[in-house]
């Protein structure tokens, strides 16, 4: 069954002030003695009556099977939680998701565990049997018209399709069509850039970073069929997926960032996500990034843009005319002093995300930056794996 | 429509236009800002406080949320937009269109009425203006200031009409809101409620659960108004209110978990003894703001209050939501009046008991929010009830300020009463607890013993957001 997104108010928060009613420009929101309740059946989601409500009560949403009707919301105390029984039946399950993510995350994955401040995630809501479907709200190119890396920012919207994420899972999508061989193409598996209330706090939507894949006359099905979409085009989606990718929701997480190309689209939403929720957090973010060039590195221009003392961003390039290369691993080892110092907390989590040999690379530079600074990172590594502080996703 | 903010005075009444109204508000504008440094809110002009500007007088312009010192705060002039052709709904004068201009018979009521309203604004800035000291936690305090600022804005509104549409008169008028101060021997506030010093938090609570939603229903009979600037003010005005609202009713509301918390977990009926507020004294304070505010609603039969319903200036609450003619005229209202000794109903004309009608739906609506508070009890196991006193008890204005009455509603002697009105009312000691337990929390994400943490934060921000930096 599809799920769809109700908007409710929170009881135990509204003060019944009447406002969001006086919004209303439908008259989609009526009220009792005891509840102030929206008629999901009017309701056309203006959103004119968020941001007027003095409590924040009016911005509540819950994954539904069955939408909640006003009579039952008029007689509620608390708002229910998201309406359970609502993955795919097992064998709707898409084996090849499961699949790729073993190969993603790597062979010791059943070992590994989630942040413990980490929410619990939605996963398999819908599958290639059962997609959801999503309107493209947007497609932007974020590499430079001269570069040949053609890097894609793209916005889907679920409309009245709940489609609940976190920062680091991935949805999967169906591009039209058969292979060869006249079979269904594979699901294509993309990591989600934006934050979990959505790439504008409260639209319905996610973003994702798409390269386009190019090898000689070769054309990669997904990426192409994704990055030619238009405004408007609809999409089919699976997933969400990915269970252990997450990140803390706690403060005090310092967080260690290190992708490469589009590797960097979960790190952007996990930025993002502290960015509005704890912009003065005390715990530390820390990012490395590595691209040919400045032209080819996704959302350089708003990287630039965030402040040092709410992120501390390096960016290395492999490809300068006028400087030696420098590669992520390289860039590590200069801030060794400082990453040293944050792998010393047991409050610090590390994510790895972008191609499947960099992977290698990083864990030696981590190494090396111990090992100069008397850490032990073999057991500080194992530690830190145990405990759901170290996150690995490459393709 | 979006509100101007490249000029002095931010507003969306195209005061541009208006070379003679603008100069006036210049002028007007120093002397706020004196006002507001003098008894505006104590020591708080270098902080960088958390604060919600509208910035547009559409529903998204409510969303603007940025650190900013409350001096530079961007008070101004916003009305709700024009609806199309709009009526006078009620009185002698229903059907015709709304006045644009004050109508020159009703000029002295106008004026009355807008100077009433508008004297409570700055009133409440200094009967608060001390809180600051003493705040429970850096999110009471943010939410302190921001109902400041409202306030002072909503005192603009009310001036600009002045200024806008009474000429000389309404410009001295101007001058004298900031001229009268709340406690004011020699000049003191016009209505009684507002030259009382708001003392402590769980004082300022119950004051904008009680009193301010005594504003929230004036302004309301306001928005109804044939004249039409004083109907869209007022109209703007009641989003602002309804923060108000929100501060006083999840205040109080706290204060309560907090008490019932500590009697669960310590299996105790001392609250005091673990540094909390114990729900027999929140009902002496409860009673006390509760009997103060009725008082505001003024006189049970007023012919003033008919007069000025019937000349179409000040509506009942939510006049074009209620089903009848709008004129009242052979209509009846039951009213609550003192018989021998024993209080009893009498059937009153409509008309002049329309006060006693705008405090019947104020009392209503007091009490959905008691009832929450008593869920809050109730959902922490704990056996106790909140209750709103008899509208007799503790009355300083209408008819029953001649009588004493218990909180049921029971005639009693004077005797009597003075023997027994700490039992309902917070002595003198209560008052010296609550006092002693205001010292300031200002450490980002702490709370005062005495109070539990809000649900949610502003703008959904997490409990340890910095809402005040002291600079």
């Amino acid at each position: 069954m599809e799920l769809q997104r109700q908007h409710l108010i929170d009881p135990a928060i509204c003060i019944r002030c009447n406002t969001c009613e006086e919004a209303c420009p439908i008259d989609a929101i009526t009220h009792n003695d005891l509840n102030y309740v929206v008629d999901f059946d009017k309701c056309e989601s203006c959103m004119h009556c968020i941001s007027p409500c003095p409590t924040g009560a009016i911005d509540s949403w819950r994954a539904v099977a069955k939408p909640w009707s006003v009579e039952e919301q008029l007689t509620w105390d608390d708002l229910p939680d998201d309406q359970e029984g609502d993955a795919v039946e097992e064998e709707d399950v898409d084996r090849e998701i499961v699949a790729m993510f073993d190969v993603a995350e790597g062979k010791d994955r059943a070992k590994i565990i989630p942040p413990k401040t980490a929410p619990k995630p939605k996963l398999h809501l819908y599958s290639r049997n059962k997609p959801a479907k999503a309107v493209v709200a947007g497609n932007y190119r974020i590499t430079d018209k001269d570069s040949d890396t053609d890097i894609r920012h793209i916005v889907l919207d679920f409309g009245a399709t709940s489609f609940p994420v976190l920062e680091g899972q991935s949805i999967g999508i169906l591009p039209p069509g058969e292979d060869e061989k006249g079979k269904p193409h594979h699901i294509r598996l993309y990591s989600i850039a934006s934050p979990r209330d959505g790439e504008r706090p409260n639209r319905n939507n996610l973003a994702l970073t798409i390269k386009r894949v190019v090898d000689g006359d070769i054309k990669g099905v997904g990426s192409n069929y994704m990055c030619d979409l238009k405004k408007g085009d609809e999409v089919l989606v699976t997933g969400p997926f990915g269970q252990t990718f997450l990140m803390p929701d706690h403060p005090e997480a310092n967080i260690i960032m290190v992708a490469t190309g589009t590797g960097a689209a979960p790190m952007r939403a996990m930025t993002m996500r502290r960015q509005r929720v704890h912009p003065d957090a005390p715990g530390k973010l820390m990012l490395f990034l590595g691209a040919r060039t400045p032209g080819d590195q996704p959302y350089f221009g708003p990287l630039k843009k965030l402040p040092k003392e709410f992120i501390d961003v390096n960016l290395s390039f492999s490809r300068m005319a006028d400087q030696p290369k420098e590669y992520v691993q390289d860039r590590m080892h200069k801030e060794g002093e400082k990453l040293a110092e944050l792998l010393k907390s047991n409050n610090t989590y590390v994510y790895i995300c972008g191609l499947k040999g960099m992977e290698k690379g990083v864990e030696e530079s981590f190494a090396g930056v111990c090992a100069a600074r008397g850490l032990d990172w073999p057991s500080l590594e194992a530690e830190m794996k145990e405990s759901g502080r170290y996150h690995v996703e490459t393709y | 429509m979006s509100i101007d903010y490249s000029q002095k005075i931010p507003n969306n009444v195209n005061l541009n236009d208006d070379r003679r109204l603008q100069r006036a508000l210049e002028n007007w504008q120093p002397n706020y800002l004196k006002w507001w440094d003098d008894l505006g809110p104590n020591g708080s002009t270098d902080y960088d406080v958390y604060l919600r500007t509208a910035v547009s007088v559409d529903p998204k312009g409510w969303a603007h949320f940025e650190h900013v010192k409350m001096p530079d705060y961007r008070w101004g002039i916003f009305l709700t937009p024009v609806e199309g052709e709009r009526q006078i709904n009620f009185g002698q004068h229903k059907g015709e269109a709304a006045w644009q201009e004050v109508p020159g018979e009703y000029r002295g009521e106008l004026r009355r009425l807008i100077v009433t309203q508008g004297d409570t604004e700055p009133a409440s800035v200094e009967q608060q203006r001390a809180l600051g000291k003493t705040c429970p936690s850096l999110y009471d305090l943010r939410n302190l200031f921001q109902v400041n600022v409202e306030e002072g804005r909503h005192l603009w509104a009310m001036v600009y009409l002045l200024h806008a549409h009474f000429g000389r008169d309404g410009r001295e008028e101007a001058d004298e809101m900031l001229e009268r101060h709340s406690g004011d021997p020699d000049k003191p506030r016009i209505l009684q409620a507002f030259n009382e010093e708001t003392p402590d938090w769980l004082s300022f609570f119950m004051f904008t659960f009680f009193t301010d939603r005594d504003g929230k229903y004036q302004l309301a009979s306001l928005a109804e108004s044939g004249f039409d600037p004083l109907a869209r003010s007022c109209r703007f005005m009641l989003t602002e209110e309804a923060h108000h609202m929100f501060v006083g009713e999840s205040g109080v509301g706290r204060v309560i978990k907090r008490a019932c918390e500590i009697m669960r977990d310590n299996k105790t009926d001392d609250v005091r003894a673990y540094g909390g507020i114990e729900l027999e004294l929140l009902q002496k304070y409860l009673n006390f703001h509760f009997s103060v505010s009725v008082d505001l609603f003024g006189q049970e039969l007023s012919t003033n209050a008919a007069n000025f319903y019937n000349m179409g200036l000040k509506g009942r609450y939510q006049e074009t939501k209620i089903d009848d003619n709008h004129s009242l005229h052979d209509d009846s209202y039951i009213v609550s009046e003192i018989k021998g000794d024993v209080i009893g109903t009498t059937e009153a004309p409509a008309l002049t008991a329309i006060n006693e009608r705008l405090r019947d739906d104020y009392i209503a609506d007091c009490q959905l929010g008691v009832n929450r508070w008593n869920k809050i009890i109730q959902k922490l196991g704990i056996d106790f009830e909140l209750t709103i006193p008899h509208r007799a008890f503790h009355r300083g204005i209408g008819s029953f300020s001649s009588i004493n009455a218990t909180p049921d509603g029971k005639i009693i002697s004077q005797a009597e009463w003075e023997a027994r009105q700490d039992e309902w009312l917070p002595s003198n000691e209560d008052r010296e607890y609550v006092l002693s337990l205001m010292a300031p929390v200002t450490e980002p994400g702490k709370m005062a013993n005495w109070i539990a943490a809000p649900d949610r934060g502003i703008n959904n921000q997490a409990p340890e957001f910095e809402y005040v930096r002291f600079n």
